[in-house]
């Protein structure tokens, strides 16, 4: 691979996925296409990159992308997420959502299916607490190859031991020699669709959570940004946001502030404000007379707009 | 430091085991099978305790069934480590009051997820 294969590589990544790469991951993009080339019978990476140009076949493309991605998830991931789950953003559903009870759940980069299947144990075991409610999980990936193996729900010995507490296996899989599959009750909770971040998704309609952990790390702040208030614009006003261990709204968007003492949660943002007058200025004169009504503002009218 | 007990009757695995274990800052004392285990803990408890199914003299599950018949034989943590994986066993050692199960082959990736699920680290 020559420095300007390797250049014309990272601008495709960049704009088929957003997945930045660094000038040293040469190593990694050996290590994830060489394996393709084989495949596709191209005789080296050269060759296979060649056939990225505008003339090569979008099968091909999406071959790359998928080989390029990293797709490790595992049960409960982190833990605290699915504590707050259980904790703050339930409880603030079963009363905020009493009136339609439905409630919407969104896996932004779902992988391998852990992230939404562990959400549904949640729901499961806090079952005593939500009859009535309807619960609707989305599992959405660029990959079409881990959405596959998510919808099997099939999985290996050692990823069922890696975050799933063993009560849960014995509750929620059912064994199938060294594999375990998740129930059908389970499984039935969670819909599968490809989906690419970087592309609109507002018609995927309005999610109450969103889970968008560990994909934004591959971005760069730009797409991280954009990504961000497009998220914003798919959630009511009391919905939470989930970010990953390493990721944060800090310095990237307005849209988003954090729930105090929930790392990794965000509410959108209730006083949204478009344009904020620059630190140091004298903002125009407040109409302050007795308490403005958040509903009323011109700040969330203007919102309501641009959500249409 | 918490003290935990490896009870297997390979010494290879208490080897790793203890190495794994060791990084994670716990000290080790090692049983080559359940009746050596039961009087290491008659003498002192544990906090917690890495124990295989298949031994000689004494298995695990009757191990954990004497252990936890012990005055204070409830406070040790016990993570199975063994080779019988079907549902019919967990589900035996959970009943018998294992408070984990780890389905060999492990790592030390499966190691601490599982200490970390029963809370000792
Ligand atoms: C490391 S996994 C995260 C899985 C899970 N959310 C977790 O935290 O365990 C990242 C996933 O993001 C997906 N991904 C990468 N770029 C994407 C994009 N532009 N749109 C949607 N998904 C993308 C990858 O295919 C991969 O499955």
């Amino acid at each position: 691979m020559t420095p300007s294969e390797y250049e014309f590589l990272k601008q495709f990544l960049k704009s088929r996925s957003g997945l930045v790469l660094s000038d040293e991951k040469q190593y990694l993009v050996e290590s994830r296409l060489v394996p393709v080339t084989r495949r596709t019978g191209h005789k080296n990476l050269s060759a296979l990159i060649a056939d990225l140009g505008p003339r090569g076949s979008e099968e091909l493309k999406n071959t790359v992308v998928e080989a390029m991605t990293t797709n490790e998830s595992f049960f409960f991931r982190d833990k605290t997420p699915f504590d707050h789950f259980r904790k703050t953003m339930l409880p603030s559903m079963l009363t905020n959502r009493a009136g339609s009870k439905r409630v919407r759940i969104w896996c932004a980069a779902a992988s391998t299916g852990q992230e939404p299947y562990s959400i549904g144990m949640c729901l499961q075991e806090d079952r005593g607490k939500t009859g009535g409610f309807r619960f609707e999980i989305l599992g959405t990936d660029i990959s079409s190859e881990v959405l596959e193996k998510a919808r099997m729900g099939i999985y290996s010995q050692f990823e069922v031991q890696r975050g799933l507490p063993i009560q849960m296996l014995l509750k929620f899989f059912s064994q199938q020699g060294e594999l375990w599959q998740v129930a059908p009750e389970l499984r039935a909770m969670v819909q599968w669709r490809k989906l690419n971040l970087l592309q609109n998704f507002s018609h995927l309609g309005e999610f109450d959570i969103i889970f968008c952990r560990n994909v934004l790390i591959y971005f760069d702040q730009d797409t991280k940004r954009d990504i961000l208030q497009r998220l914003a614009k798919q959630m009511p006003s009391d919905g939470f946001l989930v970010l990953g261990a390493a990721e944060t709204v800090v310095g990237l968007t307005d849209a988003f502030e954090p729930v105090p003492d929930h790392r990794g949660l965000y509410r959108p943002r209730k006083s949204a404000t478009t344009t904020r007058a620059p630190l140091g200025t004298t903002s125009p004169a407040q109409p302050a007379k007795g308490p403005v009504d958040p509903l009323n503002s011109p700040a969330f009218q203007k919102l309501r707009a641009l959500r249409g | 430091m918490k003290h935990c007990l490896v009870v297997d009757d390979s010494s290879v695995i208490r080897k790793v085991a203890r190495r794994i274990l060791e990084d994670m800052d716990f000290s080790i004392s090692e049983a080559e099978d359940g009746q050596q285990a039961l009087d290491a803990c008659k003498e002192s408890m544990p906090d917690a305790i890495l124990l295989d199914w298949n031994m000689p003299v004494m298995d695990g599950l009757e191990f954990l069934n004497k252990l936890r018949e012990e005055e204070g034989g409830d406070v040790p943590l016990v993570v199975f480590c063994t080779t019988e994986n079907d549902v019919a066993h967990i589900a035996k050692a959970i009943r018998a009051g294992a408070n984990e199960y780890i389905m060999k082959p492990f790592d030390r990736d499966i190691i601490e997820a599982k200490f970390q699920e029963v809370g000792l680290i």
